[in-house]
């Protein structure tokens, strides 16, 4: 039974890997699973210098959903490198590193940071709904997509995957338009932005005011975006959102999808990357596939 | 291994107030682990609830591999876990964050309020030095006082007069003229500053229990963070973690 997938010429042993910013780089849930098990993982975003993200409340609950507003804290660069890439390396895993900036600037600063590091793939976030600056901005109109694509692209010595946002008119447009710019591939979906109003306070939740919805709630959406995307583009497409187990992430599979990450699952199960990996095989065996690319956008 | 994820079985269930409960939970693993001032994280059965419920650990029994929990029932989440029955089991992860290091030396100044009183009760126990307590409530329905006065002296301040002090824990602490070394504390924010406050006009070190609003509870997602006047050295930000550097902070650490 084959597994493996490959995205720019990097093999993944299997498809699973983690969703950006719900991981960390591993060290926590490396105390539940063995990180060796999974195709790869996805960093929380990294920017150049360390940045303090938003105030709290961040996170809440919705029905089958949550909404956070981290605003993208982090380490920095260069704690990353000296402190949590060796960490990754230590397991046999494909890591691959979020990269956010508040500018396009301080993108190919990070760049530039991460670029000698050995590092798989770089994550380009310009999708985060929750900073002023950066994130969204990106992401949001094709032209200013295929522009930073185009200037990451020729700065990075690793391949570049576009992470999309969702919360736009047509997402697929957004895809060609990093395809375009010069793309390995794309990863989506981002966030849907969202909010919660607590009624007795008669305030917002979130000291935001708003948030990234993700959980199983945004799952029908996610399939669908990823499902019209991988119709869109020729380069890989990455496909998340509300992913909780084999079943989940076969459906964005069959829908087109190269790879699958899980994401807010892990704070629901801490084991749910490992049990989305061991759903796959099953069903693989139920259903006598031998290849997994059997599967890959086997739905019309 | 520091955390482990496992099934607990539900001992007992007792409403003590109307919307708090107390519940002993069974599982050794995470009985021989917890300390007081840690939480556990409750997975609820709801599958539309995606994230753990964090609940203080409230008494240690390591005699009967049992924890013990007293909560509020805040929404429909905390409203699950009140519904146990003996026998029953819920899935939970922990113990979780730092707790409160005894000082056995000189007194100590234990303040609870509300439903911030129930971590109190395991440290109470556990420090062996001369201690009074100061629990702070909105009303009559007070809990745990009696369990807080086989271990210590006891004041109470209810903000109705109704018990005790009229007002506020501080206020309590002022007309008691209480001495300390050491204080320790754990209720609501505002609660929280002025003990703070109250025990650095003092020159003594004080240990805040915090609360906020969390996501993963185990340190990955940044969801509960809290201001520190360093940098942090996980974070590279003066941010700290409250389910990993905390729940307990030394209050002068803090940038309040």
């Amino acid at each position: 039974m084959n597994t493996e997938v490959s995205i720019a010429g990097i093999t993944f042993k299997n498809p699973v890997m983690t969703a950006s910013g719900t991981f960390g780089s591993g060290m926590e849930y490396g105390e539940f699973i063995d990180l060796s098990a999974l195709g790869g993982v996805v960093t929380k975003g990294v920017s150049a210098t360390p940045w303090e993200g938003n105030p709290t409340p961040r996170v809440c609950e919705t029905p089958s959903g949550m909404l956070n507003a981290i605003g993208l804290q982090n380490p920095g660069a260069e704690l990353f490198i000296k402190r949590d890439l060796p960490f990754l390396r230590q397991y046999d895993t494909r890591v691959i590193v979020n990269v956010c900036g508040h500018t396009e600037e301080e993108y190919v600063d990070a760049i530039e940071l991460l670029n000698d590091t050995s590092a798989d793939m770089f994550e380009i976030n310009i999708s985060c709904p929750n900073v002023k600056e950066g994130g969204i901005a990106f992401g949001t109109n094709a032209k200013s997509v295929e522009s930073i694509t185009k200037r990451l692209k020729a700065v990075s010595k690793k391949p570049v995957i576009m992470k999309l946002s969702p919360n736009v008119t047509d997402i697929a447009e957004m895809a060609r338009a990093a395809e375009s710019g010069g793309a390995d591939a794309v990863s989506l979906i981002n966030t849907l932005m969202g909010m919660k109003i607590d009624i007795e306070k008669r305030k917002p939740f979130l000291a935001n005011r708003t948030g990234g919805l993700s959980g199983p709630a945004i799952r029908p959406v996610a399939v669908n975006m990823v499902y019209r995307t991988a119709k869109a583009v020729k380069i890989p497409v990455i496909g998340m959102g509300g992913i909780t187990s084999g079943e989940d992430a076969l459906e964005f599979l069959m829908a087109g999808a190269t790879c699958v990450c899980v994401g807010t699952a892990n704070f629901r199960e801490p084991y749910s990357t490992i049990r989305t990996v061991v759903g796959i095989e099953k069903y693989m065996r139920n259903h006598e596939i031998e290849d997994i690319h059997e599967l890959i956008g086997c739905v019309d | 291994m520091n955390i482990i994820r496992q099934r607990m079985t539900v001992v007992s269930n007792d409403c003590l107030q109307p919307g708090i409960f107390s519940m002993w939970l069974k599982n050794r693993a995470i009985t021989e682990l917890a300390k007081p001032g840690q939480f556990i994280d409750f997975y609820l059965k709801d599958p539309s609830r995606l994230l753990p419920r964090p609940i203080s650990i409230c008494e240690i029994d390591r005699e009967n591999d049992r924890v013990r929990i007293v909560f509020r029932v805040a929404g429909a989440g905390t409203d699950e876990i009140a519904h146990l029955d003996p026998g029953d089991t819920i899935e939970a992860v922990g113990p979780l964050g730092n707790g409160y290091k005894p000082q056995n030396d000189g007194a100590v100044l234990l303040v609870g309020g509300g439903i911030g009183i129930p971590p109190l009760l395991e440290l109470a126990k556990q420090l062996k030095c001369k201690k009074t307590v100061v629990l702070g409530y909105r009303d009559e329905n007070t809990f745990l006082a009696d369990e807080f006065r086989q271990y210590a002296d006891v004041l109470i301040a209810t903000e109705d007069g109704s018990v005790g002090t009229k007002g506020f824990v501080t206020d309590c602490i002022e007309q008691n003229d209480v001495e300390a070394n050491y204080v320790y504390s754990c209720g609501p924010m505002p609660m929280l500053k002025n003990v703070a406050k109250m025990a650095q006009e003092a020159g003594i070190p004080a240990y805040v229990s915090l609360e906020e609003r969390m996501a993963c509870g185990i340190g990955a997602c940044l969801g509960c963070i809290v201001k520190t006047k360093e940098k942090d050295s996980h974070t590279n930000v003066k941010n700290a973690r409250i389910c990993t550097e905390g729940p307990v902070f030394l209050a002068d650490t803090l940038d309040w």
